[in-house]
């Protein structure tokens, strides 16, 4: 079952070997290694498969440490922080912890801390800090908040950061990176240690959390009152901005990066990946694989344990409901996403770990580690979107390295299938996905600056070095550190109104510091940088119109679709909608009822490019068609027959008329964002050459474009110019509801705004609706370069239409546009002019709906 | 999700060149602006309500440090009506301060900029709930409320049916629901006997018109002018979507 891993007594105390031994193991390789890397005190990155016995080797050296530590009388600090992406891993982790502690009789005290831990428990731990302490990023951030956090975290010898590829590339790392910056402050012998599942770059994890140190830029200021040696002395004077700080900084990076150590753990055995065709046939379109349904129930009841992975919530609820419609031997099949309310996904997550489950129905939400060791199959339906995210996932079967573990790929539609082809051969190559480095938000900065203030006064300088410390900031340039900070304290207007009412102020020592406690205690409410869409509570009505339990929560959006007394399907059960009061969708039982089912998108995760170029290869390689079932391989030939099938590295574009419309489909494969943004700019451009386009729709394959006007004879070269991403897109997105929504992501990490805004303003017992919108529009017409308009523009830029992608794709397809003009649809625009009329387009069509409308109160009135 | 009846009568209405809806109000015609203002052409007054001004700096105070635009903006806008309709009244129909310091707070060149309004025609603070005390320092008439042209012009409107009377303080937004999304936008309300205008500040929030406070304001069914792009959107009352 273990490594053949010599053993290594000097390692492995005694205590450990035996109980290792007692239990018929023996510690394997990266173990070992991990022990050697602590004792040799050095920061170290282990990267290992699912099952590996990863979480153990974070763990092993630190419990050593803490047993061999000598009695003492005085109550000791934190030992070992353990962050975890997620509450429930953090749980997990705590519960698994608690079987070597006991039954090796280690006098080590573990707990976790998170949102959802009781007050008492928390304030108990504030002052009694256990030695091993499971949290969340937000939880850190928090206590680095607090006054007094130098005194907690003084003592911290090493912080495990766990799942750190999930982390990394995104504003949670960006702020976990910071905190990490601040706790080497506080205890400068703390040593990193990352626990990461297998990626296609190590390197970039390694930078991101390596503590870049870098010649410090000031001497005037040793913040610490009880400091022993603080480690920035004498050295050269201030640097300000300019290139010879940049070159400090880039000299650094070489070494920060070095200095940690790469563990790989032992690669698993090589999972098997199959297809699943419902009869031999794949849908020409659709989301769901309902059809396949009836053949997944099989494979449920052949299987002891199945995770069934779908991408969206909705989708989720879709197939668990319609999983039960099979279930007639009432196997237990749960459900598990994100807006079921916490004791709820804890129950099934109990069940689970308890074996008594035969199916959960999940999203994104347990893609991690949480160790079920009794899955042993994974069922993904629909497809995958990236290589890496689905070895992820395929890890969650079977965790020991030497079965393989077992996954079942059920595609949804044609393209689809394509994709799992390609996402399996990838898998099958070890051929994973890479993340781009990544360069730390502005906006999250904002956030930790207010947040030191809050603990302790800083110096200006002293935290411009801090922060350059930490990977995502390590070329972070003084001026936007300054914009940054001017921002916390007055907003960083142009017009200087607000200096009487500053948030963070320069006191006579030259410190800064927040202004009051009240400010501060604002400040708490307000730590994170996860921005999720409003969300409502879905509760049982009762009478008087009151909400009672509460069931789960839904974005607000998704309401949008229902009226009061429609059916529709949540937490795995059919409801209708009383009303909504406030922030309560409150809702009745209709067990009875057909559900209406609102309309659900497609995935929101966007194709990853390296999957996108492997499902355009083997679209084009015909030897390769083969390996595709009859009726996908049909599809490919009548392609190939009617229209065209383009070389790798073209880009197919189709005109052809339908109706009274004149169509234009194009097929870049880069995911729905960038598709969206290409099909907002292209109808600007058709609209300024007369072609009068009448609509769009794009999913992550395809995107078409309607008109009134003939498409064909038009310029595709011109049309498709890069520099469609200039004027163009500076001047829709302005416009954008994109931008809109970017800025108020920005806006509440910030702290422009609070969390609970649109603040609910009560108006004679009324709810006016303060929309961040108003804020946008007026910030953008007063001083477009605002820093926080420069963030949302970056974070919409990438997240939100894909801008890069976009830009990537333009440069690749530059010259090798095959345009072929048809007489009749071909059959590869079935599948994305079937999606019309389903696709919803917020924010876009609102003069369209007005003015429909109004069309509508004439043919009322006309009546 | 409402109990009321389909309306079994034609409103009047129409289109105007500017993008504005063309009413009437009792024997009044009026126009209702994409900008949210009222003009009552025959008496050449404009009116606007909900100014809030200074909303900004209120929540600067409290530690939000909200953009300090908003006063400026909104004086911007409504100086651009001023000029396209050089009206001999312009009527602040309450609310126009967000509390009773914003006076002190307000810039001094936006203190200029409403100077400006006043300079050669009639300025009429209609006072509000947030703005009890009306302006200090500044020029203009106060007034609890107002009659001309055969409508009353108050801040907040009375209960039961009024006809002739123009007010704003709800702040009215009408939501739009279709199968591609929603919209939702600030709004007129009318049934041609009594209006109720949109908030016309720049840090104004909206409350659905499908809340329980519009109940019982109107005699049937009431029209939203919903501000669109340029143009002020008539929009039924079966159209009009709850929060």
């Amino acid at each position: 079952m273990a490594d053949a891993a010599g053993p290594a007594p000097d390692l492995l105390p005694p205590r450990f070997a035996d109980w290792f031994a007692g239990r018929g193991w023996s510690p394997r390789a990266h173990q070992l290694a991990m022990i050697g890397e602590a004792r040799a005190g050095r920061d170290a990155l282990l990267i290992a498969p699912t099952g590996g016995g990863k979480t153990l080797a974070g763990f092993l050296p630190s419990l050593i440490e803490l047993s061999e530590r000598p009695p003492a009388n005085t109550p000791r600090g934190l030992h070992t922080l353990y962050i975890s992406p997620l509450k429930a891993l953090a749980v997990d982790v705590e519960r698994n912890l608690g079987a070597p502690i006991l039954q090796m009789g280690l006098p080590v005290v573990a707990e976790s801390r998170t949102g959802d831990t009781g007050i008492s428990r928390r304030q108990r731990q504030r002052v009694k800090p256990p030695d091993i302490l499971l949290t969340t990023p937000e939880q850190l951030a928090l206590f680095c908040a607090w006054e007094g956090a130098r005194l907690y975290f003084e003592n911290v010898a090493c912080v495990i950061l766990d799942e750190i590829h999930t982390l990394h590339a995104s504003k949670r790392g960006d702020l976990l990176a910071l905190d990490l910056a601040r706790l080497q402050r506080f205890a400068p012998n703390m040593r990193r240690v990352g626990l990461s599942a297998t990626v296609d770059d190590p390197e970039v994890i390694k930078n991101w959390m390596a503590s870049h140190r870098c010649a410090p830029s000031t001497t005037s200021w040793s913040p610490s009152p009880v400091g022993t040696g603080e480690d920035f002395s004498t050295s050269d004077p201030p640097p300000r901005a300019g290139e010879g700080d940049r070159e400090a900084v880039e000299g650094a990076l070489g070494q920060g990066a070095a200095s940690i150590d790469l563990v790989r753990g032992p690669a698993g055995a090589e999972p098997i990946v199959e297809i699943l065709l419902s009869e031999g046939r794949v849908p020409w379109a659709g989301h769901t694989a309902q059809h396949a349904m009836a053949e997944v129930y099989e494979v449920i009841r052949k299987s002891k344990t199945a995770l069934i992975f779908v991408n969206t919530r909705f989708q989720a609820e879709f197939a668990f409901q319609e999983l039960w419609k099979l279930n007639d031997d009432s196997l237990p099949i749960a459900l598990h996403h994100g807006s079921l309310a916490p004791e709820q996904r804890r129950k099934v997550e109990a069940a689970m770990a308890r074996g008594e489950l035969r199916a959960v129905v999940c999203t994104s939400t347990l893609d991690l580690g949480i160790d079920w060791g009794d899955v042993d199959l994974v069922i993904q339906l629909a497809s995958p979107k990236g290589a890496s995210r689905m070895v992820q996932r395929i890890g969650r079967a079977n965790h020991r390295l030497d079965e393989p573990s077992r996954a079942l790929f059920v595609p949804a539609n044609r393209f689809e299938m394509l994709e799992c082809q390609a996402a399996r051969e990838a898998i099958a190559e070890n051929r994973l996905d890479g993340d781009p480095p990544r360069v730390g938000a502005l906006d999250v900065l904002a956030q930790h600056v207010m947040g030191c203030a809050c603990s302790e006064p800083f110096d200006l300088l002293a935290l411009y070095d801090e922060v350059r410390s930490a990977g995502p900031y390590r070329n972070l340039i003084w001026e936007d550190f300054e914009q940054v900070v001017d921002f916390v304290s007055t907003g960083g207007y142009a017009l200087k109104n607000y200096d009487r009412f500053r948030r963070i102020v320069k006191g006579p020592d030259g410190l800064w510091k927040v202004r009051n406690a009240e400010t501060a205690q604002r400040h708490r409410m307000n730590v994170g940088a996860i921005i999720s869409p409003a969300m409502l509570s879905v509760r049982i009505a009762m009478r008087g119109g009151r909400g009672g339990r509460k069931i789960g929560e839904i974005e607000e959006g998704m309401l949008e679709m229902l009226e009061p007394g429609e059916t529709f399907v949540f937490a795995g059960q059919v409801w209708r909608l009383v009303g909504v009061t406030n922030l309560d969708v409150l809702v009745q039982p209709a067990p009875a009822a057909d559900p209406k089912m609102p309309s659900w998108g497609g995935s929101k995760f966007a194709l990853s490019t390296y999957l996108a170029k492997r499902v355009r290869q083997l679209m084009y390689d015909q030897e390769h068609w083969r390996v595709l079932p009859t009726d996908v391989r049909e599809w490919l030939e009548a392609q190939r027959d009617r229209s065209v099938i383009p070389e790798e590295d073209e880009m197919l574009l189709e005109t052809f008329p339908r109706g009274k419309r004149h169509f234009m489909v194009v097929y870049p494969f880069e995911g729905r964002l960038a598709h969206t943004t290409l099909a907002m700019l292209l109808t600007r451009r058709l609209e300024r050459i007369g072609a009068a386009p009448l609509g769009f729709v794009c999913n992550d394959y395809a995107m078409a474009i309607w008109a009134l006007n003939p498409l064909d004879g038009l310029d595709f070269a011109e049309l498709f110019d890069e520099d469609m991403l200039g004027d163009d897109l500076e001047a829709w997105l302005a416009e954008s509801f994109m931008m809109k929504r970017a800025f108020k992501g920005c806006a509440i990490i910030a702290g422009l705004i609070e969390r609970r805004f649109p603040g609910q303003q009560q108006k004679s017992g009324r709810q006016i609706t303060f929309s961040t919108d108003l804020i946008y529009d007026v910030l953008r017409r007063h001083q477009p370069d605002h820093l926080l308009l420069r963030c949302a523009r970056d974070d919409a830029a990438t997240g939100l239409i894909d801008v890069a992608r976009l830009g990537q794709m333009l440069a690749r397809v530059r010259g090798r546009i095959r345009h072929a003009p048809l007489e009749h649809l071909s059959p590869f625009s079935v599948p994305i002019l079937l999606e019309i009329g389903k696709e919803r387009s917020p924010g876009q069509a609102g003069e369209m709906i007005l003015r429909e409308a109004a069309e509508d109160l004439i043919a009322e009135a006309m009546q | 999700m409402s109990g009321i009846a389909a309306a079994a009568f034609t409103y009047a209405f129409a289109q105007s060149g500017c993008g504005s809806l063309r009413t009437r109000l009792m024997a009044a015609e009026v126009l209702l602006r994409p900008s949210g203002a009222l003009w009552l052409e025959a008496e050449g007054a404009l009116v606007v309500a909900d100014l809030h001004l200074e909303k900004g700096s209120a929540y600067a105070a409290r530690g939000q440090m909200l953009p300090p635009y908003d006063t400026r903006d909104t004086l911007r806008r409504l100086a651009a009506e001023v000029e396209a309709l050089a009206p001999r009244v312009v009527i602040l129909l309450g609310d126009t301060f967000h509390d009773r310091r914003s006076e002190s707070r307000l810039a001094a060149d936006d203190a200029d900029r409403l100077r400006a309004l006043a300079c050669g025609r009639t300025l009429i603070w209609v006072i509000g709930n947030h703005d009890a005390d009306g302006p200090k320092a500044l020029p203009g008439e106060r007034a609890e409320a107002l009659s001309l042209g055969g409508l009353t012009f108050r801040h907040e409107p009375r209960a039961g049916l009024q006809p002739g009377e123009v007010a704003g303080h709800l702040h009215p937004a009408a939501l739009v629901r279709a199968s591609r999304g929603s919209v939702r936008r600030r709004c007129f309300v009318t049934d041609a006997e009594r209006a109720i205008l949109p908030a016309f500040g720049a840090y104004a929030g909206g409350l659905n018109v499908r809340d329980a406070a519009f109940a019982g304001l109107f005699a049937r069914p009431p029209l939203a002018g919903a501000l669109g792009a340029g143009r002020v959107h008539a929009v039924g009352w079966r159209s009009l979507a709850g929060d």
